[in-house]
């Protein structure tokens, strides 16, 4: 369950964010994460463990909202970018090459904050 | 109450643990000292990979080892009788190793050794092919075991820990004679998944392919060393 991890990094960075806006004035709506689909986490999972994790903390209220990023990889024969597939070991499609460069699908990030001043 | 403000951050999830990373890399570095992260399934053959290696390089370099491990010391202590450092580290109920739990490490083996004096530190994560692949811990290279027991699809089933792996040993070949396993398609399967990586086919039963992963420790030693 490395979401619990990945959650407790995401609420520290939070606090941290927070301290500089004057915590005790704000209310955070909503987190919005940027979740690549080759990273090793499950959306719901952070979710749930960041709902269980914030409950009856000043930001039990707050919700996440997750953007998934599809996965995306470049042929280094012909450089056109595609939808890399387990299914056929990751090639392209095009040449048959092995995914090289990844272009997106590894991001987790917050990308932004939504708040109310109090 | 006002209008809701959104505030942009692009900041990554694991900004915490990649800044504890950075620091641990800045003390190893500091302390010219080459970190080797390495991780793979439960019982790939971890521990005995470093009982073996450990026999050779401690007769060339001086070698500590950060020790992984859920719930017990029994790894450690099969380590502790090369007469090097040698640092448990209890991760509890955590699947993988952070950078806190490994700069907690370092400070134990600072009070053990003056790591000026080391030249590898051998982090032993916890058996796992899948969290220890996203959480950074200040490694230079990562190594990542793969058993043919496990099967020849393992690297796309687990391409993160695959991709992520700056060298990839298959463990257990000694076996192949004895299995329907095809290591042909399972070298296929880890270029396929990360074709930059270099592989190493060993057997710590044999002691084949020993020599090959011996050599490249000394390397990035010497290379590190010679920066």
């Amino acid at each position: 369950m490395h979401e619990v991890d990945m959650t407790k990094c995401l609420i520290l960075s939070i606090e941290e964010w927070a301290e500089k806006k004057n915590k005790e004035k704000i209310v955070v709506e909503k987190i919005n994460l940027k979740i690549g689909e080759f990273t090793c986490v499950e959306p719901i999972s952070l979710i749930n463990t960041f709902n269980a994790a914030v409950l009856g903390s000043w930001l039990d209220s707050s919700e996440i909202i997750i953007e998934t990023i599809p996965f995306e990889g470049k042929c280094s024969k012909c450089n056109r970018s595609y939808f890399p597939q387990k299914e056929n070991g990751y090639k392209s499609p095009c040449c048959n090459f092995n995914l090289e460069e990844i272009i997106s699908g590894r991001e987790l990030k917050i990308a932004s904050i939504d708040f109310k001043e109090k | 109450m006002h209008l809701p403000i959104s505030d942009k951050i692009e900041l990554n999830i694991l900004h915490q643990n990649s800044h504890q990373a950075e620091k641990n890399k800045v003390k190893f570095n500091n302390y010219n000292l080459l970190c080797l992260n390495i991780m793979s399934s439960p019982g790939a053959g971890k521990t005995r990979l470093l009982e073996i290696t450990l026999e050779d390089l401690s007769k060339e370099f001086q070698s500590a080892v950060l020790e992984g491990d859920m719930t017990t010391n029994l790894d450690a202590a099969r380590l502790e009788k090369f007469n090097i450092p040698v640092v448990p580290i209890t991760t509890g109920r955590a699947c993988h190793l952070d950078a806190s739990m490994v700069s907690g490490g370092l400070k134990l083996l600072e009070k053990k050794i003056n790591p000026d004096l080391l030249d590898i530190l051998l982090v032993e994560n916890v058996g796992n092919l899948v969290c220890p692949a996203e959480f950074e811990i200040g490694e230079h290279f990562k190594v990542a075991l793969l058993s043919i027991t496990e099967g020849e699809d393992k690297p796309l089933k687990y391409p993160i820990m695959f991709r992520e792996a700056d060298l990839i040993l298959i463990t257990k070949v000694d076996l192949l004679p004895y299995l329907n396993f095809d290591i042909k398609e399972l070298k296929s399967n880890i270029k396929s998944t990360n074709p930059k990586a270099e592989v190493i086919e060993i057997s710590s039963l044999t002691k084949s392919g020993f020599d090959l992963w011996q050599n490249w420790i000394s390397k990035k030693i010497m290379k590190f060393k010679n920066k």
